[in-house]
């Protein structure tokens, strides 16, 4: 049961709540919404109807973006203003946030650094709520827009990914391969030594019966990908300056590496990059990261259509 | 086939609690907060030959009959045991435990970074079960596997 008093307010917690066949539909509205998304056609079915941004923890990328797919649909956004100047501060709870914001809003988009955050305000609220982030956890309209792209670019989702990185402390990481397993893809995997997949993830990507296969330098991986995604690898994973600058550097994508690329493969990012993607792919064919960005924008729009329950947005 | 022993006398009023896996039955008195202090006799048999189990411990709580609470408990760590309330040395009622779709109030979730470990939000501990056989529990927040190593001191 969703909702407070049994009244249902379906949100978007993670994935595994949604059918491949919702999952698909999804991604055709995405794809049919994006002369909207890109501001060539003007549709307005969510007029009158109020977003909440409530983001505990800083966020550039998914709380504007939800910004624009909310306002190309002809709705509003609301924004909690920074933590140090809100009722947060002075110690209200995400509970009371949450009721608050049930009698300001339509839908409520959440980041929140505690893992399951996201499940207790859908518990809580009449309202939809959408997971942007909780913690270590969930992030699945991140998972969904990586998902277009990549269906976007090869017309299908039945392709070699390579998962590049950080692949241990990478939510991004984990629930894609999570969601292209259940699409029928195959997965390569590519990270430094002690930043591997977690057993759990690995576990559930067998259980499906995915092909994985785990290879130390990025030549192979990128020879034999259709999708090339690149994670960052963060600072404070490793000792010393010295031996992150080392894996760092082995870890990093030029254009020469991409001489050995299959036509079409693309190489994604869920950005912000810092060095582990040279600015000298940005030119090449390959490089697909600033289009996957502006799939976060036509995805997410697709997302509050159907919670909001807007039909014909694929027509 | 062995003869079968009684190790232990039988008791007037209480509880007994069977199939008990092997070596949990110390898990099992903490988890009904029994200890030193309590008043009860408390005769536990560990290691005991069992058909079922292969090896097995019992329990036998006098004066006190395991209210729902004690048994919805028990099932997190001893699903397997069979209790029996015991009324003037005859047995007066006959509990499975069984283990239910979901654990309310009961333990906690065993990752510091959930936010049931925030401390301050009004929350229901609530731990789903997944599967049955093998053993899977989830915490319904953050989603994540509950190993069985230290769920007594989860114990809410």
């Amino acid at each position: 049961m969703r909702g407070r008093a049994g009244i249902m307010a379906e949100g978007m917690i993670q994935l595994d709540d949604f059918s491949d066949e919702e999952i698909i539909q999804l991604l055709d509205d995405a794809a049919a919404l994006q002369d909207v998304a890109r501001g060539e056609r003007v549709t307005r079915p969510l007029e009158g109807r109020i977003l909440a941004n409530v983001f505990f923890e800083p966020s550039t990328r998914t709380r504007m973006s939800f910004e624009a797919a909310m306002k190309r649909l002809g709705g509003s956004v609301i924004n909690m203003a920074e933590l140090s100047s809100t009722s947060i501060a002075k110690g209200e709870t995400l509970h009371d946030t949450i009721r608050v914001l049930d009698g300001y809003a339509d839908i409520i988009v959440l980041r929140h650094p505690r893992e399951g955050a996201a499940r207790f305000a859908d518990d809580l609220s009449i309202r939809p709520i959408i997971n942007a982030g909780d913690g270590a956890g969930r992030h699945p309209t991140q998972t969904l827009l990586d998902l277009s792209t990549i269906r976007s670019s090869h017309g299908t989702l039945d392709v070699q990914i390579a998962l590049v990185g950080d692949l241990r402390y990478g939510r991004t990481a984990h629930s894609l391969a999570k969601a292209m397993s259940r699409f029928g893809a195959s997965i390569m995997l590519c990270n430094p030594k002690g930043l591997s997949m977690p057993d759990e993830v690995l576990q559930d990507l067998r259980k499906d019966g995915t092909t994985v296969k785990t290879y130390d330098t990025l030549d192979h991986v990128i020879a034999n990908a259709d999708v090339l995604y690149m994670t960052r690898i963060q600072r404070e994973r490793f000792p010393d300056e010295d031996e992150y600058s080392r894996v760092a550097g082995s870890f990093r994508l030029t254009q020469a590496d991409l001489d050995s690329a299959r036509e079409g493969m693309i190489v994604l990012h869920p950005l912000p990059r810092v060095d582990e993607i040279d600015a000298n792919v940005d030119g090449t064919e390959h490089a697909q990261y600033f289009e996957q960005a502006f799939h976060g924008v036509s995805t997410r729009m697709a997302i509050l259509c159907h919670l909001l329950s807007v039909k014909g947005v694929n027509k | 086939m062995s003869l079968p022993v009684r190790r232990v006398a039988a008791i007037r009023d209480g509880t007994v609690i069977d199939h008990v896996p092997a070596g949990i039955s110390m898990m099992v008195l903490k988890m009904l907060e029994i200890d030193g202090r309590r008043s009860n006799p408390v005769s536990l048999l560990m290691n005991v030959p069992s058909d079922k189990l292969g090896m097995k411990d019992i329990i036998k709580i006098e004066d006190r009959e395991l209210s729902q609470h004690d048994l919805d408990r028990l099932a997190l760590i001893a699903g397997e045991a069979s209790v029996s309330i015991i009324r003037n040395f005859e047995v007066s009622g006959k509990r499975t435990i069984r283990m239910p779709d979901e654990f309310v109030n009961v333990a906690s979730c065993a990752f510091t970074n959930c936010i049931t470990f925030s401390g301050k939000e009004p929350l229901t501990h609530r731990l789903r079960v997944i599967s049955r056989d093998p053993t899977e529990i989830r915490c319904h927040y953050c989603g994540r596997i509950q190993p069985s190593e230290g769920i007594t001191e989860r114990l809410g």
